[in-house]
């Protein structure tokens, strides 16, 4: 134990020298959070919306003919209560509701004006602008058909809300894919290197022909990495609460709980890096580009994964980031708890087992 | 005299490939061992496999009393061993280098500081004791490296070409810890290209193609072949190679 904690001391020693390194690890997620202040817009087609006709009259179906006649929607029309769309959002099966109330028609004929309800779930700002301009659009033009045919003027007025994230501002969905794009760039890279390096030094040599077990290396090298990224993890969390006024909503410690995760996730696959890898350079290419492209391409932050070809949202499964995104966003954003993430929780927990066993068994094998 | 490292017809194959065939010697307490070879001849699996960083195919071996296959964990705490790159991180400084390496073998608290001590003292490096290893001169790294490698007092220190690439004054220089080691009881077990230190060996093995293929003294080594130096001894057993590189 002495001789675990001696090497740990060494490690720390390492990132503690190499200051340039520290300075870059610590500054990443800083600058990141200022930088993705940009979010991109996007076209989206056949997002989930649920619709709910309370009315049932002419002229409800006739829109609601209209609306399923654009590509735009995937519709949904078996829920009916508010709590069933209430959950169905918060699971992200539906990414709008679109609701007509009672005597919706009539409303219409008689005072020459109806209200329809539009819900969308804003945690995903873009999309949510985008959806609810589609269906704006779609009701301008069915409130123009109305014109021409009626002889009194009629106008439906829809009234939009927007779930989770009402200024729809960038910032909920990006803080999520900092964290992480950051956790997962640290936790590789940092760790690769780390092996590799006593690789290339000739240290490693040394190392295996003394008594230290080899499991005691690979849990001395992951734990500096460990401990930067909790603290990472705390410079986002603070500064998306100070600056961009989004405080953790849910239990801070299911956040911590399932940061750790995929922290883990990320050594394991440095890890795995490290033993394929010859050289620094190598190994930090490959995380560079084994792990962060698809990291910002298929996790879902900056590229919304519904519109992808089938073969990337299939891809984007086996992307552990991914799964981390959707966890961060239900328990940060929607305050949710472990019943609503606890099957991407799994998902990262098997990810991380599978990993670390293939690569504590390949580390082994090398040794031999 | 008392043997430290005995081995039987140990081999080493890697599929049809037989990279160590049936080597046997013995190399006694205190004895500088040279182990001589052209580059592909079998010592480097050689020396791996007798500081258990490979598991023989065929033979029997016992290192500091200890069986090569069963005991390999205590024949790691009594084994040192130094590789051509001399292993010693660069962004750490002289006294934290020695206090990894002795804190790994499991050593305590105060016997590293004493043995830390001891060593800065030995090597004249005392002032440097806070200076980055990146900063020394290669010359003082080396010689670091070597007093590092036995720092856990092990019975056997096994050295992969530890002189490559130093002048021949720091290799003077070098070769005067090895005989100091030695001295204590050190058994050094050393590999090298370096004729001129194969003189100061106590005995010398010479590899070819995977076996033995001479091993005495120097001075019997060149009696046996007729030759004025090692040189010409090395040089007449190992062009009969067949393998290259």
């Amino acid at each position: 134990m002495r001789q675990l904690l001696i090497f740990i001391r060494k490690e720390f020693l390492h990132v503690f020298r190499d200051r340039k390194t520290l300075l870059m690890l610590f500054g990443l997620p800083i600058a990141q959070i200022v930088l993705f202040g940009f979010a991109l817009s996007n076209e989206i087609k056949d997002s989930r919306i649920a619709l709910v006709d309370y009315s049932k009259d002419a002229v409800t179906a006739k829109l609601i003919g209209k609306i399923e006649a654009s590509h735009y929607f995937d519709i949904q029309r078996t829920l009916a209560s508010g709590e069933q769309l209430n959950a169905a959002f918060k699971r992200g099966d539906i990414k709008m509701a679109v609701i007509f109330p009672q005597n919706f028609g009539d409303d219409l004929i008689h005072t020459g004006k109806a209200t329809l309800q539009v819900v969308a779930d804003a945690s995903d700002p873009n999309q949510a602008t985008t959806i609810t301009n589609y269906l704006e659009s779609i009701v301008t033009d069915f409130n123009g058909e109305l014109a021409q045919d009626a002889q009194q003027p009629m106008q439906i007025l829809p009234q939009m809300q927007m779930l989770y994230n009402p200024e729809l501002r960038g910032a909920p969905n990006f803080v999520p894919g900092v964290m992480a794009l950051v956790l997962m760039l640290v936790c590789t890279m940092m760790t690769s290197v780390a092996i590799v390096r006593e690789k290339e030094l000739g240290t490693m040599e040394i190392l295996l022909v003394s008594p230290f077990k080899p499991i005691y290396i690979v849990i001395a090298k992951l734990a500096p990495n460990l401990l930067i990224s909790i603290v990472n993890l705390f410079i986002i969390l603070v500064l998306s609460d100070i600056f961009l006024d989004l405080p953790v909503k849910g239990s801070m410690l299911l956040l911590l709980f399932c940061s750790i995760l995929f922290i883990m996730t990320s050594l394991s696959i440095g890890l795995l890096l490290s033993i394929n890898a010859k050289t620094q350079q190598a190994a930090m290419m490959g995380s560079l580009m084994g792990m962060m492209l698809p990291t910002m391409l298929l996790t879902g932050f900056l590229f919304p994964i519904e519109n992808m070809p089938l073969f990337l949202r299939v891809l984007s499964n086996l992307v552990p980031s991914r799964w981390y995104f959707i966890i961060v966003k239900r328990v940060m954003l929607k305050g949710l708890g472990f019943g609503a993430v606890w099957k991407e929780t799994s998902i990262l927990a098997g990810m991380t087992l599978f990993l670390f066993a293939i690569s504590l068994r390949n580390f082994k094998i090398r040794l031999q | 005299m008392e043997t430290v490292i005995t081995t039987d017809k140990l081999t080493k194959r890697f599929g049809s490939f037989v990279a160590a065939s049936e080597l046997s010697f013995e190399v006694h307490r205190g004895e500088i061992f040279g182990f001589l070879g052209a580059n592909g001849a079998g010592k480097t699996t050689a020396m791996r496999m007798l500081c258990g960083l490979l598991t023989p195919s065929s033979g029997k071996a016992r290192i500091a009393g200890f069986d090569i296959y069963h005991e390999t964990e205590k024949i790691k705490r009594n084994i040192g061993y130094m590789s051509q790159k001399f292993s010693l991180y660069d962004d750490l400084t002289v006294s934290e280098n020695i206090r990894f390496y002795a804190g790994i073998y499991g050593m305590s608290i105060p016997a590293i500081k004493q043995k830390t001590k001891e060593l800065l003292e030995e090597l004249q490096l005392v002032n440097e004791a806070k200076t980055l290893v990146r900063e020394l001169p290669l010359g003082w790294k080396q010689k670091l490296a070597f007093s590092v490698s036995i720092v856990h007092d092990p019975e056997i220190v096994f050295l992969d070409e530890p002189t490559g690439g130093v002048d021949p004054v720091t290799r003077r220089q070098f070769w005067d810890l090895i005989y100091a080691a030695a001295d204590k009881g050190v058994t050094i077990f050393v590999t090298t290209h370096y004729m001129d230190e194969a003189e100061y060996c106590n005995r010398v093995s010479i590899m070819v193609d995977g076996v033995i293929a001479a091993l005495d003294s120097p001075a019997g080594l060149k009696h046996q072949y007729g030759n004025q130096s090692m040189e010409d001894v090395f040089y007449e057993l190992a062009r009969k190679a067949k393998r290259g590189e």
